[in-house]
């Protein structure tokens, strides 16, 4: 649901970057564990452009998995939730990656 | 490509996947915001036939990338370190109350306003969608309230909140208990400048929520289970769901609470007072002496 917003906020965002010229295509990064569907995106992005100068612009996702530290033994683990557990048993972990929601490039005409 | 201006339509293409053993000159004009013109001059050798100088036009500019490296969220994280600022520099201590719909928030808060009246300054911002319903409960309980409609929002963000103080004004001092809109989803992602989160889950729901709804449980640092007067009644496994909550976040807090009876209560008043000491320390040791601690 509050994908509709962050999307907004992105498009909000690549257009004040492209300060009225058009966006072609916008290169987004989103973590696995960032709580953000990439699906729900893809759909809100087509609604949200409407209009805008990013319309018709061509949307690319790329996901970043999971990544945490255990805080015990300092191993690390690949994550599919924003919890887990370490073999050494632990569940104290440190995520390192894959909370990123990030714009990373646009390229405008 | 093109050597000047870096573009690269589909024309141009064409010319890169000539295979090579022709001669030609071109020249194009371009059409696009920074007027300039250039000539190509490509010159191959050719063994069957000619070109002769041709013209074209572009249709399109080039295109250009722009990094960005933009956090989605850097606006309302912007917002929420404001707000921060704002709740430090007046000791106000700000907690965002996260929960489902009909986990007893709204309950919680009205009994918490009521038995504190007098020993802290307490004041709500209330987050729904629609209607006023829940900030006019916590008036009636004798504390100021404002409510915020959130409208097609599924979540309250950090300028919501940052608009809401400039009415609201809490005085130093005061807790403020900001009841976000009943979603274990997407508040989790947006920061509102509060001390923390506390998410309320009640026995009447699954006792699995935390694994379902990590996010939330992560980010917070306490969490209510409330409605325990319902226990006998339900089949719900306490301990199961601790361990849920413990698996997804090790190092939350947990109290076990009824808003309806008040049983629990005083271990959530001793927990906000913790929050506002060293200012309320006296009130929180007149209040330990004074009434019995909960289960």
């Amino acid at each position: 649901m509050h994908e509709l917003s962050v999307t907004q906020s992105i498009v909000a965002i690549c257009a004040e970057h492209a300060a009225g010229a058009r966006v072609l295509r916008v290169r987004l990064q989103i973590g696995r564990l960032a709580a953000i569907l990439p699906d729900a995106v893809r759909f809100c992005f087509d609604l949200c452009t409407d209009g805008t100068v990013l319309q018709d612009a061509q949307l690319e996702i790329i996901e970043i998995p999971g990544r945490a530290v255990c805080c015990r033994c300092g191993a690390q683990l690949t994550l599919n939730e924003p919890f887990g557990r370490c073999d050494c048993g632990s569940t104290e972990l440190t995520v390192i990656a894959g909370q990123e929601l990030r714009i990373e490039q646009m390229e405008v005409l | 490509m093109c050597a000047t201006c870096g573009c690269s339509d589909g024309e141009e293409a064409v010319h890169a996947a000539v295979p090579s053993g022709h001669e030609h000159e071109h020249e194009h004009e371009h059409e696009h915001g920074h007027a300039h013109e250039h000539e190509h001059h490509h010159v191959h050798d050719h063994d069957q036939h000619e070109h002769g100088p041709h013209t074209h036009t572009h249709a399109d500019a080039p295109a250009r990338t722009i990094r960005l490296e933009q956090e989605v969220l850097a606006k309302n994280q912007l917002l929420a370190e404001r707000n921060r600022g704002w709740f430090q520099a007046r000791e106000v201590v700000a907690l965002n109350l996260v929960s489902a719909p009909g986990s007893g928030k709204t309950t919680l808060l009205e009994r918490t306003a009521r038995e504190l009246a007098g020993r802290v300054a307490l004041q709500v911002i209330e987050g729904d969608q629609a209607t006023a319903h829940d900030a006019e409960r916590i008036r009636a309980a004798g504390c100021d309230a404002l409510q915020i409609n959130t409208g097609a929002g599924c979540h309250l963000d950090a300028a919501m909140v940052g608009k809401a103080i400039e009415q609201l004004r809490p005085p130093s001092g005061s807790l403020l208990m900001i009841e976000n809109v009943g979603n274990l989803v997407c508040p989790a992602l947006f920061d509102l400048g509060e001390r923390a989160k506390v998410v309320i889950v009640a026995a009447t729901e699954g006792e699995d929520k935390p694994l379902k709804y990590p996010h939330m449980f992560r980010a917070s640092r306490l969490m209510l289970l409330n409605k325990i007067d319902l226990l006998p009644h339900l089949q719900f496994d306490v301990q199961r769901c601790i361990g849920y909550a413990r698996e997804v976040n090790p190092q939350l807090e947990i109290l076990q609470v009824s808003a309806q009876t008040g049983a629990g209560m005083q271990g959530w008043y001793q927990w906000l007072y913790r929050q506002l000491a060293p200012r309320h320390a006296l009130a929180a040791a007149s209040a330990d002496a004074t009434e019995a601690v909960g289960p």
